[in-house]
């Protein structure tokens, strides 16, 4: 009689990798209704031109190293990466743009590493650099907020579409705005309170639109730490370490001020990196409190670069510097294995 | 040295030793001046003459160097070769020489000069010394202007700008433009792109080197006579 031969582990998690795919979709949602309320529909088609592309250079990649195309296909993976990327791009990006950055997510920053779960780089993130000092110029071209133009200066459906494929009359150009973090950066003169009541991009707390956006992805992280998607400790420690730096360099308001902690917390991809990107199980620490060190110094890098760096915003840059510090940091917070001495002990004797 | 050892230097110079691409040595200049064609080509000229001058000058030294100050002779002799090249740079093609910079010296330290050095010309006699210091520069060469034609097509949509730097006023007119409205891809100029397009190459060559390895073992095993197993008597266990 032959018995099935099985080896441990036998307790396996109720989380596949596609049911952690589609919840981490399905979480973005409150912050793309808020970007599109915002900013107009320009988010959607972002989403709509990096989905396609995405499953498109998927096929093509998984055709080319002879792997089973429905199974991975399946996983949405690429269509997360896809999310991502197309919610940090400007909206109504043009395709080419969007083309480009999804060919080097998935071609460059996922399978030439190996494929999904080994990429030491956050393919959305990667790109997203890629991007940003490639075409500067495409990339900081970000539409008015609703609030700052009036409701039928904001991009529809079809003007959004027209736009990405270049064809937009130029009604759409005239009404990109710089974001509010780039005002702050460039702002030497005013007192923020000035800057606060002569710019239109500024909402209560910090950019008009940007703060609902960010709640928005609040809402989203915290309903994958309900379902147990990713555990506390990277998004929390990311947060504390920029509201602590926030707070320290604060002084009430100057024009060498830069910018309340809760205007930091609230301004740019601040949420969505803290919930989607530093949450990454692949390219993020390993252990619990490897987590910590490696969500507090993105914390830091992040106001860091906004602050003294050349860039508005920081996440991006913040992650994948972090990204390759994650294999440092789980070589020093490895945790005891069960049955052994602690480290220090076991060096001793 | 017998006739076949030459085509042996091409060949391994070429492609089975090729310096940039197989044993990645001298990434320093390819890294970083191959943003445009011109500019490989300035680098890849500079790089021919003093592979080749060092190789013949250290072949020509080698019995009467010892072991242990081999290394620093070769380093002067590089240096000086070096100079040379610099200062007819700098009478021939004074802007090119300004492109190229802080790496034009640099050569001196580039390690496939003295590695051919130690390695080739400090054993063998003055002919071959010399040839495989030429085919080590073409080798070297090759690479350096694929990757600057590579990189100056997807950086900035056009090829053979600025070829009057080198050629003389005639090549002013040499640039081609292959997309009309093209919006410069900053990061095939900027460093990463050399990390990445060397990575191409790199890939593209293990490729090939497969592609013929596999077609070969085919023609072997064409080749073999096919023989069939019958069995004649008893068991198989």
């Amino acid at each position: 009689m032959a018995f099935l031969k099985l080896s441990s582990p036998h307790a396996h998690g109720p989380m596949s990798t596609p049911r952690v795919m589609r919840l981490v979709l399905l979480a973005t949602l409150p912050g793309i209704v808020s970007l599109t309320w915002f900013f107009g529909f320009g988010t959607l088609v972002n989403i709509l031109w990096a989905s396609l592309f995405a499953l498109a250079f998927e096929a093509l990649a998984l055709k080319l190293r002879r792997r089973p195309l429905a199974f991975y296909l399946s996983d949405c993976s690429a269509l997360v990466t896809a999310f991502l990327l197309a919610i940090a791009l400007p909206p109504a990006a043009p395709v080419w743009l969007i083309a480009v950055g999804i060919g080097f997510a998935i071609l460059i920053c996922k399978h030439m590493y190996g494929g999904m779960g080994y990429n030491p780089f956050n393919p959305a993130m990667a790109a997203y650099v890629l991007l940003l000092i490639s075409f500067p110029v495409d990339m900081t071209n970000w539409l008015a907020p609703r609030g700052a133009i009036s409701v039928a200066e904001l991009p529809g459906p079809i003007d959004a579409l027209l736009r990405s494929l270049g064809a937009a009359s130029t009604q759409f150009d005239a009404v990109t705005m710089a974001t509010p973090l780039d005002l702050l950066k460039q702002n030497d003169a005013l007192l923020l309170d000035d800057l606060w009541a002569q710019s239109p991009q500024f909402g209560q707390f910090a950019g008009l639109g940007w703060e609902w956006a960010n709640v928005g992805f609040l809402l989203g992280g915290l309903y994958l730490l309900y379902r147990r998607v990713f555990t506390w400790h990277a998004p929390v420690s990311m947060l504390a370490s920029l509201t602590v730096i926030a707070a320290l360099f604060y002084d009430g308001g100057s024009s060498a001020s830069g910018g309340s902690p809760l205007f930091h917390l609230l301004s740019g991809a601040t949420m969505f990196g803290a919930f989607f990107i530093v949450t990454d199980p692949v390219t993020s620490a390993v252990s619990n409190r490897g987590r910590v060190f490696y969500g507090a110094v993105i914390g830091i890098l992040v106001y860091t670069i906004r602050s003294w760096g050349n860039y508005p915003d920081a996440v991006a840059f913040a992650v994948l510097l972090m990204n390759f510090a994650a294999p440092f940091i789980d070589h020093y917070t490895q945790p005891r294995t069960y049955g052994h001495k602690p480290r220090q002990n076991r060096e001793k004797s | 040295m017998s006739e076949t050892s030459y085509r042996d230097i091409s060949l391994n110079g070429l492609w089975k030793n090729n310096p940039a691409i197989v044993q990645l040595l001298g990434l320093c200049p390819l890294l970083a001046v191959t943003g445009s064609v011109i500019n490989a080509i300035g680098m890849a000229l500079a790089t021919i003459f003093v592979l080749t001058v060092s190789n013949t000058c250290v072949s020509l030294i080698r019995n009467i160097t010892s072991d242990a100050v081999r290394l620093p002779a070769f380093v002067m002799i590089i240096a000086a070769a070096v100079t040379c090249i610099e200062l007819l740079m700098q009478a021939f093609a004074y802007e090119l020489f300004q492109i190229l910079g802080i790496f034009l010296p640099l050569i001196t330290t580039n390690c496939v000069i003295l590695g051919r050095a130690d390695a080739f010309a400090s054993k063998n006699p003055l002919l071959p010394s010399m040839y495989d210091g030429f085919i080590m520069g073409c080798g070297f060469a090759v690479v350096l202007i694929l990757l600057g034609a590579m990189r100056e097509v997807v950086g900035t949509g056009a090829i053979f700008a600025n070829m009057d730097l080198l050629f003389g006023e005639s090549a002013a007119n040499w640039k081609i433009v292959l997309f009309d409205d093209y919006t410069e891809f900053l990061v095939a100029i900027l460093p990463p792109g050399a990390f990445i397009f060397t990575g191409l190459i790199i890939a593209l060559k293990n490729l090939i080197d497969t592609e013929i390895k596999r077609r070969e073992a085919a023609k072997a095993d064409t080749s073999a006579p096919s023989s069939r197993r019958v069995r004649v008597t008893g068991h198989i266990s």
